[in-house]
């Protein structure tokens, strides 16, 4: 049998970065397992202003850092990994990876966030790249004096839809409901905008070109009429599924399949906790993340002093 | 300066060199950017199994990279890193935004094996 670790975290963003900070310094023998890159979501901004002790910086500054922090400390971690067979209920878990290496360990952290939520349309995976995007720092210069939609009426939306005007010619936001769910401010200052338009009550149906997206269609919601709009562009930001797929039915969840914990950030199963994005909770932010990532590894560090 | 383990090319006489001199060459041309980090790290991963490719990373706003930008195969490409393959000197595949580990090694199995 492979090593047998202390603390096995399933997850290398915020949450999981910082559970393998506190409890590879505790010198649990700790193994990062991650399925993307590393830092999760937070490279996905290029901008992070409220990370308190942190002057404004980058996302992939943040996760370099952390998980410079948790190897100094000796934690081991393994990033573009898949895994294919998890055992959680047993006193000794495991995961199995699609390359057959199994991993062992006495304790197991959730951590594995969220992704951003497609449209699922036709013509969504066909334009990803000439015409359709989900990052508006990597993309917005690509339609400069170009008309761009903007899909979604939360925070990152109209943040983003400012941003994307310092290039664009003329954004249009489409939102599903006739309110958005962003901050005031953030609403203010997009409706403040003069190159932005808004589209209430209406979902994009389908993306329409020949090599590069040049026209979606919209349904207003209310009357389910169908209008067909050009455009050169289309960013979506329509918020977040928790990455629960293939734990869901292991653990348990809520409707949304959020992981529910209590406040030592136990789940139902023993020696199984979880932190970050995945859990239950209203607010999803690095700090949140990181602070419920710290809970879990001292709970799972408590938990492996009072069974071992 | 981009800060992957991959090597970089710095000149675009270096990225004529390495298509010239090697069978099979991958080159990821992007930033420091969400769409583009998860592109090098499967490229870092790789590296190491597959011996008959070449991986190289670009940083995509160099003048340097120009080859890359202005190729055909990238002509309607609007959405970073630019991931261009080549077989023996020519283009043979190109991706625009970020792709996963499925996707590059589906594009790997098709032109280099
Ligand atoms: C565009 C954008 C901007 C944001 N800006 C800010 C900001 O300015 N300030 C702020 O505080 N917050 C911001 N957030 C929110 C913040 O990034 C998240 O709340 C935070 O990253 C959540 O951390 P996490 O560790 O729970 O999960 P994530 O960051 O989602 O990381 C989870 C990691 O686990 C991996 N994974 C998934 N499934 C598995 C599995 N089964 N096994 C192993 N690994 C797995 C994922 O690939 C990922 O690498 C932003 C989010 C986005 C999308």
């Amino acid at each position: 049998m492979n090593d047998i670790y202390d603390v096995m975290i399933l997850g290398a963003g915020p949450a999981g970065l910082t559970a393998g900070i506190y409890s590879s310094r505790a010198k649990l023998k700790t193994l990062i397992l991650n399925e993307g890159a590393i830092g999760g979501q937070m490279v996905l901004t290029n901008e992070i202003a409220n990370y308190p002790g942190v002057e404004t910086t980058n996302g992939f500054m943040v996760a370099n850092t952390m998980k410079k922090q948790a190897k100094d400390f000796g934690c081991h971690i393994k990033s573009n990994i898949k895994i294919n067979n998890y055992n959680l209920s047993d006193k000794l878990k495991s995961v199995m990876l699609d390359d057959g290496r199994e991993f062992f360990a006495k304790s197991v952290i959730l951590t594995p966030g969220g992704k951003p939520r497609s449209l699922n349309i036709p013509g969504e995976d066909v334009f990803k790249g000439t015409g359709i995007s989900y990052c508006a720092t990597c993309d917005g210069e690509f339609f400069t004096d170009k008309e761009l939609i903007v899909v979604g009426g939360g925070n990152s939306a109209l943040e983003e839809a400012v941003t994307l005007t310092k290039y664009a010619s003329k954004l249009t936001i489409v939102h599903q409901f006739d309110k958005f769910q962003a901050f005031e401010h953030a609403v203010q200052e997009a409706k403040n905008n003069p190159k932005i338009d808004f589209i209430m009550e209406s979902e994009l149906r389908g993306f329409f070109g020949n090599n590069t997206l040049e026209k979606v269609s919209i349904e207003h919601l209310p009357t389910g009429k169908i209008t067909e709009k050009s455009v050169d562009g289309v960013f979506i930001f329509i918020g977040y599924l928790p990455n629960t797929e293939k734990i869901k039915n292991l653990v348990a969840v809520n409707e949304k399949n959020e992981i529910l914990t209590d406040e030592d950030m136990k789940t139902n199963l023993e020696g199984v906790f979880a932190a970050g994005d995945c859990i239950a909770k209203k607010y999803r932010q690095i700090t949140t993340a990181v602070a419920e990532g710290t809970i879990a590894a001292l709970s799972a560090a408590e938990f492996l002093r009072i069974n071992n | 300066m981009l800060q992957t383990a991959i090597h970089e090319i710095e000149t675009s006489n270096e990225l004529e060199k390495i298509i010239n001199e090697n069978e099979n060459v991958m080159v990821c041309a992007g930033r420091m950017g969400p769409m583009c980090i998860p592109v090098y790290e499967v490229m870092e991963e790789l590296e190491s199994e597959r011996t008959n490719i070449k991986f190289f990373s670009m940083a995509f706003d160099t003048p340097e990279a120009a080859p890359i930008r202005n190729a055909p195969m990238c002509r309607n490409f609007m959405g970073l890193p630019f991931t261009v393959y080549y077989k023996n000197g020519q283009m043979v595949h190109a991706t625009s935004s970020i792709q996963s580990h499925q996707q590059i090694t589906n594009i790997l199995d098709k032109y280099f094996e």
